[in-house]
């Protein structure tokens, strides 16, 4: 299986307006992704994920920069390519879908004018070979009577409607990369089992490697191969799914792992972890995660572990888990 | 779509019929109306004739009945300077007013709607930084003084304009530009304002990620969102232009209903202040109500509320 | 009550507000030294502004040719020194403006805190009233009004309030709309606070901030129609010195070139309607943000 994305050390920083101050968004992230395979990105709000996936596709708001690193996707370093053949990259090898489909569809233009717009950018398609190629992505997606839809307007379609649609949106141009930014997030809890299973049985048919960014671990068991942490910026764990649900290396991984109420455990009180999230702007020295880690060493008070293999595929950012081999 | 324009009709209706009652209120109760609908320097039998004629001894709501049923027949009273039919005397002025604020509207968008969106789009940059000093300096100046400094300038100093009256349209240029001059900064900041909200939006956001070229991004997506709250408040501006010109037209002698309403004043011409008062209410409304239905026709939102 | 802790927290940060960076330092200092120079006109100009001696007519400032040291900024149609006037203007236009504007703010900000809490026939009627009045352009109704009554001090400030609080009403009237909503007013009813308890306590102080944003952004408005009013004859009446009467004199000497007569009332109204505009912006985005839309 080649490597399809393959990212080294990317950092991208965050400079306030008067440059006085700088929050690592992304502090040295790698990772790798195979064609076809699913990685999912698990983490908290403001741990980075987001501007992860737009450094990726270099649509970073002004006050961010990407300060280090290589995406190689395909072979090619998109970093290093200049801003018109990344556009072209963008909806038609790389797609992404984002969290709030209200937002996402532009509500004065129809369903059939946006599904086919990519079509028509990239492909140079006529308007009408476009529009039915969009009827026929909106079947793909599961969206009934197409024909009819294609004349609506966003405001006249349910959530998952138009979640769907941004789905459609995405996968038009066959990409080879989907990145979804928590695609369920804003969906009903029954609409989302059906969407997951959408995006699911649409990667297998079209050889999609995914990216699947949330902060819900249920879903990450369900729809991933592979699967990353993020705390304040950094990659603290990544592997497997299994190895990384089994045995984590990471007490991050462990905590949230453990704060999941299953069922029949016999526990009486939720497992919260102690503490809060660090602030991005100014994180804790040394490893970000020490003021709230049960295991805190004092090396971990002064010194940011660096990454270690632990095992098979699986990485983390601790000081113990080298200690573990 | 029909119901909603039915419903903005009624709407509109309401509204004029509570113009007419506040106007009548202001005139019958606060002033005497007496003295008001009566020549300068009448006698006190002239006062009391007019009494009569007008039947204000009459209960309030009787008054007011009578009063409706004047301006539904387009009877606003007598000018007693030009002793012609009021309404007529405001109509062969109208023209002369639109004329001036459509020159204006039409400046004012020119200046303002493409300097808004550049500045958005280059947001804090050189560009931006100069508008936001143009906008400052429109808001903040009476659109006659500048009409004055124009005067000054041009008619006075370097004659090239002529200074006041109408006829060429070399007239119509400073009065335009001192009227359109506070609109252009209004609408250049609310173009600005809007287009950088949609620029940050989440379609505007998955248009580039779908790689769409920026400049069809800007032109498609983001353009015709952006406007959308701008010619809103332009339509209504037109209108707002053709009543608060009283001023500019003062300053210039530009014949339009401005002049009218100041001639009313300074010639203790009540009929005239009354009706133009009144007419430009209507005007108002109406041009309201245009835009709504105008507005439902661009955004499709509106017409399925 | 949770109420008045959110007042207190708003006062707090208001002060603390003012202590932060960006405050528009020079726009503040105008204002204040036009108020200064508006308390202490008496002793600041150097000649009565409302008697002229009729041989100093339209002497130019003293930097031109003609103009002597004895009339720094030169003289009217009437002989009467433009400096003093000026500086009695300042004094007009203060209190026009802030008197106008702060009755505008009580009668809007009470009406629109009864309108919006009430609801109802009370609110009904108070909109609809707002709304026909808003629909009429502020100066075409201040001159409607002024025709009636008859200009003078006195009448301009009521005139002004009258056509000007209707724009407060419809704000605050908004806000209090989305207060209605909130927890801590729900938690006031549901312990048993009557209606003008919540009104005092809980509502009044939470719109304060918007007040207070569209009073400075009014205050602005005002002074120009005020000086347009005048303009055109139907404002402060002569011979006290407003601005806007001195531009109107001062059109009479435009076309023989007698720039000072216009020029410089009209730099002193843009000067103090500038920096009322920039007081009021920054403190629409200090005070909240989320009134944008004003």
């Amino acid at each position: 299986m080649s490597l399809l994305l393959d990212v080294r050390g990317l950092s991208t920083h965050y400079v306030s307006a008067r440059g006085t101050r700088v929050t690592r968004a992304v502090d040295q992230v790698s990772f790798a992704l195979g064609e076809g395979e699913t990685l999912g990105i698990v983490g908290e709000s403001g741990s980075g994920k987001t501007t992860l996936a737009l450094s990726l596709l270099r649509l970073l708001p002004p006050a961010a920069r990407i300060v280090a690193g290589e995406v190689r996707f395909e072979g090619d370093d998109l970093l290093r390519k200049p801003a018109a053949q990344m556009r072209r990259i963008r909806g038609k090898r790389i797609a992404m879908i984002l969290q709030d489909p209200m937002a996402s569809l532009n509500p004065l233009f129809t369903i059939g004018d946006q599904v086919a717009e990519p079509i028509r950018v990239h492909e140079g398609a006529s308007r009408g070979s476009a529009w039915v190629r969009a009827r026929e992505l909106l079947r793909a997606v599961r969206i009934a009577a197409p024909e009819l839809r294609v004349r609506e307007y966003p405001h006249q379609m349910s959530g998952g409607m138009r979640q769907r649609i941004v789905g459609a949106i995405a996968i038009s141009c066959e990409p080879r990369l989907l990145i979804a930014d928590e695609p369920t997030t804003s969906l009903d809890v029954t609409i989302q089992a059906q969407y997951l299973n959408l995006l699911r049985d649409l990667q297998r048919a079209r050889h999609l490697a995914m990216i699947f960014i949330t902060h819900n671990l249920g879903i990450v068991a369900k729809m991933c191969d592979r699967v990353a942490v993020m705390y304040a910026g950094r990659m603290v764990e990544a592997g497997p799914i299994r190895k990384i649900f089994n045995a984590p290396a990471h007490p991050y991984t462990k905590a949230l792992l453990e704060s999941i109420p299953r069922l029949g455990d016999g526990r009486e009180r939720l497992i919260a972890i102690d503490g809060q999230p660090p602030d991005p702007a100014n994180p804790p020295a040394g490893c970000p995660f020490h003021p709230r880690c049960p295991r805190v060493l004092d090396r971990c008070r002064q010194e940011a572990p660096p990454e270690v293999a632990v095992g098979e595929g699986q990485t983390a950012r601790c000081w113990l888990a080298g200690d573990r081999r | 779509m029909r119901r909603y324009i039915l419903r903005r009709l009624g709407f509109a209706l309401v509204s004029l019929f509570l113009l007419s009652v506040t106007i009548f209120f202001f005139v019958r109760v606060t002033g005497d109306p007496a003295v008001l609908l009566t020549e300068p320097g009448a006698s006190q039998a002239d006062l009391d004739a007019i009494r009569q004629q007008f039947g204000l001894d009459q209960p309030l709501w009787v008054q007011y009945g009578s009063f409706l049923a004047h301006l539904l027949r387009g009877d606003f009273g007598q000018s007693f300077y030009y002793r012609t039919d009021v309404l007529e005397l405001y109509l062969s002025r109208l023209p002369a007013s639109l004329l001036l604020a459509a020159v204006a509207m039409a400046f004012s968008l020119v200046i303002g709607l493409p300097t808004g969106i550049v500045a958005a789009v280059r947001v804090n940059g050189w560009w931006d930084s100069a508008g936001k000093i143009f906008a400052l300096l429109g808001l903040s100046m009476p659109s006659f003084w500048v009409g004055l400094l124009m005067i000054l300038f041009f008619s006075v100093y370097l004659g090239w304009l002529p200074s006041s009256g109408s006829g060429t349209p070399l007239h119509v240029l400073m009065p335009a530009f001192a009227l359109g001059w506070y609109f252009a900064a209004a609408h250049m900041r609310l173009t600005r304002s809007s287009m950088l909200e949609v620029l940050g939006s989440e379609y505007v956001k998955l248009a580039r990620l779908k790689g769409l070229p920026e400049a069809l991004v800007i032109a498609k997506h983001a353009f015709k969102n952006a406007l959308i709250p701008v010619l809103t408040l332009a339509g209504i501006n037109l209108v707002l232009m053709v009543n608060v010109a009283v001023v500019v037209e003062t300053v210039f002698a530009w014949p339009g209903v401005g002049r009218l309403l100041y001639e009313g004043i300074a010639f203790r011409d009540f009929p005239v202040v009354q009706a133009t008062v009144l007419l430009g209410g209507v005007m108002i409304v109406t041009v309201n109500l245009v835009v709504d239905v105008l507005y439902a026709m661009i955004d499709p939102r509106i017409r399925y509320e | 009550m949770t109420g008045s802790r959110a007042a207190g927290l708003t006062l707090a940060w208001r002060f603390a507000a003012f202590r932060s960076e960006g405050f528009p330092l020079l726009p503040t200092l105008i204002l204040l030294t036009l108020a200064l120079v508006a308390i202490f006109a008496n002793a600041i100009a150097p000649y009565n502004p409302e008697v002229g001696v009729l041989g100093e007519r339209f002497r130019p400032p003293a930097w031109q040719a003609g103009g002597s040291a004895e009339h720094v900024l030169g003289t009217d149609h009437l002989g009467r020194d433009v400096l003093s006037r000026l500086i009695f203007g300042a004094r007009v236009s203060m209190v026009v403006g802030f008197t106008a504007v702060i009755v505008a703010g009580l009668l809007g900000t009470v009406l629109g805190i009864l309108s919006g809490y009430l609801g109802g026939w009370v609110d009904q009627v108070i909109m609809r009233i707002t709304d026909t009045w808003l629909a009429l352009p502020a100066l075409t109704f201040a001159i409607f009004l002024a025709a009636i009554v008859g200009p003078s001090e006195m009448n301009i400030v009521i005139i002004l309030a009258a056509v000007y609080w209707t724009r407060y009403a419809r704000v605050i009237r908004g806000e209090v709309l989305s207060l209605k909503e909130r927890d801590f007013v729900r938690l006031a009813i549901v312990a048993g606070c009557d209606k003008r308890t919540i009104m005092r306590r809980h509502i009044l102080p939470n719109v304060l901030n918007s007040a207070i944003v569209l009073a400075t952004l009014m205050l602005g408005v005002v002074i120009v129609t005020e000086a347009s009013l005048s303009f055109l004859g139907v404002g402060v009446p002569p011979p006290k010195p407003a601005w806007g009467l001195m531009l109107a004199d001062g059109k009479k000497g435009l076309m023989a070139g007698y720039w000072w007569l216009t020029v410089l009332p009209g730099c002193c109204i843009v000067l103090m309607v500038l920096a009322a505009n920039l007081l009021g912006d920054w403190l629409r985005v200090k005070l909240d943000p989320q009134l944008r839309q004003l």
